[in-house]
């Protein structure tokens, strides 16, 4: 397999007027093609920080990133990032929001329109183009997020909590949806995550970081045996609560 | 499909429906009486002679101004004058303060040296500058509209650009993960989700407008409502400064109307 991903010596401290917040100390990790990975770790260790810097929207202190052996020096349209809040522009409606991302890289064509309205269709929300998001369920927003973030065709995509604005119901169905979404479009995910349990049932592998400074305190292979493999499954797996038990003792979450 | 609305209404939803446009018709028939009242008392006042009618005018002798003013066309040019030089100054001082405030947050550099002097001239009555624009411009229409609009440019700036400012930072943040350039983050969401506070701004500036343009009018006096108030008072008309007041504060309302109008057709549009 090849590494998609590379994550090399990269750290990356904050300066503001008050001081220098070291988030992300020399960290190194590769995820590979297709790998579907979740990074996990206490609150404010400095995970949204690493996604941002894969994304290129920040550039780190020192070290590097590499996307497809090449250097990141900025967003690129192979990276796809899914934000904690759909964001949705209230002022647009589902076709417009989700077309945003062509607007701004000026791929607006006829070719993605058709690409868009075939996404759409394929998961439920052609009805609803010509609604506007506030007509729109939590979920269903989340789903139009998601699309929005295919639809500039990233092979790579980073998903930043997107589930834990929803309900535990709508959480589970819809993290079951993408789960299978990102497995028919081949894409590699990189999600971060609070919830162990939908780590653990939607992942390759896990990296667990410490607090910050962020460094890997553990990688996780996760092996689980269920025939037909989705999210929903998995959580019955019988090694499902071992993982669980032992990434839960290394978060060393103090209540 | 989640939008329409229930439409086999229950008998309690209908009585209470009715019950709310009954206290609505209520309240605009009281409106309405009470302007009469105040009209028929003051008419009634003048007559007994409760009160000077010289010093305080009466209402018959407003409708007679009023009706020679509209006879002979001054009541047109006059209104028409102030009522131009309001849009003039609200427009340009709309468009002005909205361009600032781009560049004020176009560039944090320039917003902070700025702020003081927004903060300055934010406070500073500007009816204090009258004389100066009178001195420089002349007594033109021109030194009017610049009045009109030292009125509203400042209140636009600081409104404006507080609204860009609160703009969601994590929706700045999706246009960045799409590689958005400044100029497409402005356009895209920085202006459409500050439109709102925009349009609120258009409500206070024609109001302000208008003040700056009757203060312009008191200074440089050659026509205009604020023209005919002042020459009015200056002349001891008391009848000639009703009428202008009662015209203007019907031309305050129109336009304030006018762009709760203009409010209601954007918002409808986005
Ligand atoms: N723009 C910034 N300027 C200064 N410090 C920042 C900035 N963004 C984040 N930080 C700090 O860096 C650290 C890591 O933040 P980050 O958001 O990456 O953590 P996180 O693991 O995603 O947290 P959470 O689990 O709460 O989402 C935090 O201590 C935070 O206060
Ligand atoms: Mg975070």
């Amino acid at each position: 397999m090849d590494k998609v991903v590379e994550v090399i010596d990269v750290s990356m401290n904050y300066h503001t007027l008050e001081g220098e917040t070291e988030a992300i100390r020399k960290l190194n990790f590769d995820i590979m093609n297709g790998e579907f990975v979740s990074i996990v770790g206490p609150s404010g260790c400095g995970k949204s920080t690493l996604l941002s810097l894969i994304s290129g929207i920040l550039t780190p202190t020192s070290g590097k990133v590499l996307i497809n052996g090449k250097k990141v020096e900025g967003p690129s349209a192979s990276v796809g990032y899914m934000l904690q809040k759909d964001h949705l522009f209230e002022w647009r409606n589902i076709m417009k929001n989700i077309t945003i991302g062509l607007e701004i890289q000026g791929k607006l064509n006829k070719e993605n329109q058709e690409f868009v309205e075939q996404l759409l269709k394929e998961y439920g929300l052609y009805e609803f183009r010509n609604h506007y998001p506030r007509q729109l369920s939590g979920g269903m927003r989340q789903r139009v997020a998601l699309i929005r973030t295919l639809a500039t065709k990233p092979n790579i995509l980073l998903l930043d909590e997107p589930f834990s604005a929803l309900d535990y119901q709508t959480k589970i169905a819809i993290s079951e949806e993408v789960w299978l979404i990102l497995k028919k479009e081949k894409k590699t995910a990189i999600l971060v995550t609070h919830d162990l349990a939908e780590a653990i049932s939607m992942s390759d592998r896990i990296i667990v970081l410490t607090k910050r400074p962020a460094e890997i305190k553990s990688m996780h292979q996760i092996n689980l045996s269920c025939d037909c493999k989705t999210p929903i499954t998995c959580r019955e797996a019988p090694e499902f609560r071992i993982y669980f038990n032992k990434i839960w003792k290394e978060l060393d979450v103090h209540v | 499909m989640y939008d329409d609305i229930n439409t086999n209404i229950s008998e309690e939803y209908k009585k209470y429906l009715k019950s709310h446009r009954r206290k609505k018709s209520a309240i605009r028939i009281s409106r309405i009486i009470l302007l009469i009242f105040i009209f028929v008392l003051w008419e009634i006042a003048a007559q007994k002679e409760w009160i000077d009618p010289f010093i305080m005018s009466q209402p018959s002798r407003i409708l007679e101004t009023l009706i020679t003013m509209g006879k002979d066309g001054s009541l047109f040019i006059h209104t028409g004058v102030t009522v131009y030089e309001t849009i003039v100054g609200f427009v340009i001082g709309t468009i002005l303060g909205t361009l600032i405030a781009i560049a004020l947050w176009w560039s944090d550099f320039l917003a902070s040296v700025l702020d003081p002097y927004l903060v300055v001239l934010n406070a500073l009555p500007k009816t204090a500058l009258g004389p100066i624009i009178l001195v420089w411009i002349g007594g033109t229409t021109k030194s009017i509209i610049v009045m009109a609009l030292l009125f509203s440019i400042v209140v636009t700036i600081i409104n404006v650009y507080t609204s860009f400012r609160s703009c969601d930072e994590d929706k700045i943040k999706l246009l960045k993960t799409f590689g958005a350039n400044k100029k497409q983050i402005l356009r895209k969401v920085v202006l459409p989700s500050g439109i709102t506070s925009i349009i609120s701004t258009l409500k206070i500036n024609v109001g302000l407008s208008l003040v700056g343009v009757i203060v312009g009018e008191f200074l440089v006096s050659k026509a205009g409502l604020g023209y005919l108030i002042i020459y009015g008072g200056q002349v001891f008309k008391m009848d000639l400064v009703m009428t202008s007041v009662i015209i203007l504060a019907i031309v305050a309302a129109v336009l304030y109307l006018s762009v709760l109008w203009i409010e209601k057709r954007v918002l409808k549009m986005m």
